[in-house]
């Protein structure tokens, strides 16, 4: 083979895996507008993380501004401590409440955070005090049963089941 | 006599195992010595080049179509399970996850195994048989640096290209018929995609597993080819080896690859 179209056989290769490595990283990966590198850690306590998992978004009025990234279990309160890096450049109130959210019935668990009024920002390494833990369908199916029960009394099987509940506040007494 | 079968069986295995500790100590030394020759590779680039030509450039087609095809038929069978739990915008994050993170290093390191690892074999092993290689050392030239070395190293430069450029096709293929046959939206395909895919867990790890596979199969094929016996069947059965060799160890180092990358990120 002569030499100079050996050359250019083997730089167009070269020259489109690299293309390809860069479409990868560019237009699959989405390296240059999340820069993981740059940020900060904010941590919260949860009651009940439910189902988050490692690496899920953090969304402040639905734009991803963090992931997840460690969750552990704080051996004295018993509750689930969740450190979330936020990208550099966006800055939430000492007031600020984080909730574990779920996008759709059967969609991803994240962490939402609604900023609040105090004008102190929270800083590296800083706490969220006002946190709200993730809805649990078992528990929450448990609680209506147990009311429903509660309130129904003797009177369960003269209109059925679907009658409404006369008082679902008070029906834990 | 009983005792002397007991015996026999022992023998065979002792000369088993004594043969296998040989060869993998051969293999050892020989793996080293062929990176003691990587400064040579390098400066002898035009003989690296043309070993990148004939493993590399030469894959290209096969490379390409298996991609195209592999990412058609994944959005194809991906959409089908995926529209039954309403999930069907996920599809691009299916694709590119699978291809990025195991079936592009994969495939495309069992392709180039049996594209390019078993010519390695095969024309080293002829090598020997015809002994060129003997003629070489005769004439003072070593034939690790002047034959053995620009294959492994062109082997290994060839692999990540070869692999980015299969997950890169497999992507447009399940684009194709995600976008343009199907009728997903392109936003959401690309959207949902770039929001799943990160950079360094899942396209720096798929590229480090391309590499590990790249030196897995060049290493086999050149050790096969000068470790081969030197008749007709020798390389033959040199050749066989290289391809199911490389095979297998592209599959197991791919599950050891795999614990160590991505243990824990879905706890």
């Amino acid at each position: 083979m002569n030499r100079s179209t050996l050359d250019l056989w083997v730089g167009i290769f070269v020259t489109i895996g690299i293309a390809a490595i860069l479409f990868l990283s560019l237009k699959v990966g989405n390296l240059l507008t999340v820069s993981n590198d740059q940020g900060y850690r904010l941590e919260a306590e949860f009651d009940n993380i439910g189902g988050l998992k490692l690496r899920a978004p953090v969304k402040a009025a639905g734009v991803v501004v963090g992931r997840v990234e460690s969750i552990k279990l704080d051996p004295q309160s018993y509750q689930a401590l969740v450190t979330m890096k936020i990208d550099r450049g966006y800055e939430f109130s000492k007031d600020t409440i984080a909730s574990i959210l779920t996008s759709g019935l059967l969609g991803e668990v994240y962490i939402g955070l609604d900023t609040g009024g105090d004008t102190k920002m929270l800083a590296d390494g800083g706490k969220i005090t006002k946190t709200q833990s993730a809805i649990v369908l078992e528990k929450l199916i448990g609680q209506f049963l147990f009311d429903k029960a509660a309130s129904g009394g003797g009177a369960s099987g003269a209109s059925g089941g679907g009658a409404p509940l006369p008082a679902a506040t008070g029906g834990g007494k | 006599m009983p005792a002397s079968t007991v015996a026999m069986a022992l023998r065979r295995v002792g000369h088993a195992t004594i043969t296998s500790v040989e060869r993998l100590g051969f293999a050892a030394r020989f793996s080293v010595a062929v990176l003691v020759h990587a400064p040579s590779a390098l400066r002898r680039l035009q003989l690296t080049l043309r070993e990148i030509y004939f493993s590399g450039v030469l894959s290209l087609v096969i490379i390409l179509v298996s991609g195209l095809f592999v990412g058609m038929v994944l959005a194809l069978q991906g959409y089908d399970v995926l529209t039954r739990y309403g999930a069907n915008e996920s599809l691009g994050v299916l694709v590119a996850l699978s291809l990025v993170r195991e079936l592009g290093p994969v495939v495309a390191g069992l392709l180039f195994a049996s594209r390019a690892g078993s010519a390695i074999t095969a024309e080293i092993g002829l090598m020997k048989t015809t002994e060129q290689l003997s003629a070489m050392e005769m004439m003072a030239v070593d034939p690790l640096a002047r034959v053995v070395a620009p294959r492994f190293f062109g082997g290994i430069l060839s692999m990540p290209l070869l692999a980015a450029l299969f997950s890169t096709l497999g992507i447009f293929g399940a684009y194709l018929v995600g976008v343009r046959l199907i009728g997903i939206d392109a936003g959401s395909f690309w959207g949902n995609m770039q929001a799943a895919v990160d950079f360094r867990y899942d396209i720096v790890n798929g590229i480090i597993k391309s590499v590990v596979f790249g030196v897995a199969v060049s290493l086999i094929a050149v050790f096969e080819g000068y470790n081969a016996r030197p008749t007709a069947e020798g390389v033959s059965t040199a050749t066989t080896r290289t391809v199911v060799a490389s095979s297998l160890s592209i599959l197991a180092l791919d599950f050891v690859l795999t614990v160590f990358m991505f243990r824990g990120l879905g706890v």
